[in-house]
């Protein structure tokens, strides 16, 4: 009789256990459909959750800790600096947290005029992506990053001319002798036609769109752009200052070298600013982690170590249509 | 049923369900919320995908001949041009050769473990493949680029970018597909066939070409359809080693793109609903339809090879 109680309630609690398992997998699957909703719905709040925290957290600015969540995406080029820069902020304000996202300079400034993220970075003024929606977008430019030609260290060739540039991304020029170089076929490495690097690049070193030439490489990383100029022969690419080494040969432009101290002066023309866009004004957070960025030891401090151009720096600006003017 | 027993079921039912009805109502709901889940998802991809994709020709930015054979891309120009047969072309050429290159030896593997060496194949080799499978794609592209666009540069004309070096790394990912359903087919072959081919007097080598292969040559093809299917898919390691430029290329040897590579390429420079972004979703749109065709070709073969 005991004997029996005792197995019977032994099965009980296998019974229990068993219902507990199931019960786990149902409670994960509902967390699933649960988080895959809250996913959706997160969308279509951060819109109002954004003009609305101003306002909330407008007494927060009177000394209190700052916290919050900020989100920033898009450019490549300008990611690495936010993220460096971002983690010195989270360490210091330990209630606030910082997520960077790349995506590009075009996904950035879609996102952050669809209000999904908070910060869009990106290499080129909204006006030249967006049409309506780069009204309400707020300009913070942070840095100027300059872009250079680059070849394979052994064409042996200095310097280019703008023509001669021009005349090598449209397939007029071929060859590396045509241009005082060795007798070597000239290989394109380029970026996207929706590059923003790119983009730059066109307007200011070329004048003007280039075309894809037949047997030209595409590349989408300025990463994997250094390493394939820095491996074939005879190859050309175009990188922004913060990724040159030695692997690679840095071109003269016009007979004028790539240096911070000659874009700061206006000689060397081939430069473009660093934009993190905010949709109207930033809320505390997000201008403080601004402010933070442009403070005086970021700026000469991490902006510079990473081969960019700091603000203060510059001694001339250019406004969205190109034209360049003394500050 | 004897109508005293039926009232005490019925009073049993009243007062609680029994434990085992109750099992059965718990594993029918949650087996239904997952399915339902699951065809929720795939209809809202299809339709997320559909309704971006065909933008461009509703709005009639782009007519799909234009899009289909057009063969300038050039999205930022004015007017922008969207011709996607450089990649059709590409992507096409790409997976197919890759499988032409994989298949003889997935086969060859498939009867070695199956029919010559079940053990040492078995242990060994099976293993070896599917490790294969299960190395990032991200990998392959990377060696495909230190590796193989280096020798190819080294050893021919060109840069070593190219419908060649995409084909040479993506028929070393499709194989282990293609080596597992065939070793599938394989064991599974008919009892007694390969006996009685045997006692015939045929060689094992006549038993394996004249009846094993045509025999579960459906099968095999299956195979060699799911991996074209997934060389057609892939994005990265192709991305990597085949160049980027896009036109459709005079050789082997000379860059090209793919509908892929170009969507991955683009998709991050690009803004949310302009036309060049939708026409990129077209491209996807265009992937999932061939992915369709893949799946609908495999269900054919299955047919066949059923019967």
């Amino acid at each position: 009789m005991l004997r029996s109680q005792i197995y019977q309630r032994h099965a009980n609690q296998e019974g229990v256990n068993i219902i507990m398992r199931k019960s786990l997998v149902l409670v994960l699957t509902l967390i699933v459909a649960l988080t895959l909703a809250a996913c959706g719905k997160n969308n279509n709040n951060s819109d109002a959750s954004a003009s609305n925290s101003p306002a909330a957290s407008g007494g927060a600015s009177n000394g209190a800790a700052l916290s919050g969540t900020i989100t920033a995406a898009g450019s490549t080029a300008l990611q690495p600096l936010v993220e460096q820069v971002a983690n010195k902020f989270m360490s210091e304000n330990s209630g606030v947290s910082i997520t960077v996202a790349p995506g590009g300079s075009g996904g950035g400034l879609t996102q952050v005029a669809g209000g999904q993220v908070d910060i869009g970075n990106s290499d080129i003024f909204a006006e030249e992506k967006l049409k309506d929606e780069a009204k309400d977008l707020v300009d913070h430019q942070v840095g100027v990053v300059a872009i250079a030609a680059v070849a394979n260290p052994k064409v042996n060739v200095d310097n280019l001319t703008k023509q001669q540039l021009v005349d090598i991304f449209s397939g007029k020029v071929t060859n590396w002798k045509d241009v005082g170089g060795i007798d070597a076929k000239i290989v394109i490495v380029n970026r996207p036609s929706s590059s923003g690097t790119r983009k730059t690049f066109e307007n200011l070193a070329l004048g003007g769109p280039s075309k894809d030439l037949p047997g030209s490489i595409q590349e989408d990383s300025s990463g994997t752009v250094k390493k394939l100029v820095a491996e074939t022969p005879g190859a050309i690419g175009y990188l922004a200052l913060s990724y040159l080494d030695d692997s690679v040969k840095a071109l003269k432009f016009e007979g004028v070298e790539a240096t911070s101290d000659n874009v700061a002066t206006g000689q060397y023309p081939v430069w473009a600013y660093e934009h993190m866009y905010t949709k109207g004004e930033p809320n505390p957070t997000v201008k403080a982690f601004l402010d933070y960025m442009l403070s005086d030891a970021v700026q000469n401090g991490d902006v510079k170590d990473m081969g960019y151009i700091p603000m203060s720096a510059m001694k001339v600006a250019r406004d969205v249509n190109g034209t360049v003017t003394n500050k | 049923m004897n109508p005293v027993k039926k009232d005490q079921a019925a009073g049993n039912r009243r007062l609680r369900f029994p434990k085992h009805i109750r099992e059965e109502w718990y594993g029918r709901v949650y087996a239904y919320f997952c399915v339902t889940l699951l065809i929720v998802t795939i209809v809202s991809i299809v339709w997320f995908i559909a309704s971006k994709g065909l933008n461009p020709f509703l709005s009639g930015a782009v007519s799909v001949p234009e899009l289909l054979f057009g063969r300038t891309w050039s999205p930022e120009s004015e007017p922008p041009l969207f011709g996607a047969l450089p990649f059709l072309a590409g992507s096409i050429s790409v997976s197919l050769l890759a499988a032409v290159l994989a298949a003889p030896f997935g086969f060859c593997a498939a009867v070695f473990m199956t029919q010559i060496a079940p053990k040492v194949g078995r242990r060994f080799l099976q293993p070896a493949i599917e490790l294969l499978a299960g190395i990032p794609s991200v990998v392959y592209g990377f060696v495909g680029l230190s590796v193989i666009v280096p020798f190819l540069r080294n050893n021919f004309t060109g840069q070593g970018f190219g419908i060649l070096a995409g084909t040479l790394v993506l028929s070393v990912m499709i194989l282990p597909t293609i080596t597992s359903i065939a070793t599938d087919a394989l064991s599974n072959l008919q009892a007694g066939l390969k006996e009685g081919s045997f006692a015939l007097g045929a060689t094992r080598w006549q038993t394996i070409y004249r009846l094993i292969l045509p025999t579960t040559f459906p099968s095999l093809l299956t195979g060699v359809v799911l991996g074209i299917s997934r060389a057609f898919g892939e994005a990265l390691a192709v991305q990597m080693v085949i160049g980027n430029a896009p036109h459709v290329p005079r050789s082997l040897l000379e860059s090209a793109a793919t509908l892929t590579s170009i969507i991955t390429l683009e998709m991050g420079n690009t803004v949310g609903g302009s036309l060049h972004n939708n026409v990129l979703w077209s491209l996807a749109l265009i992937l999932l339809i061939m992915t369709f065709l893949f799946v609908f070709t495999v269900r054919m073969l299955e047919r066949r090879a059923g019967r």
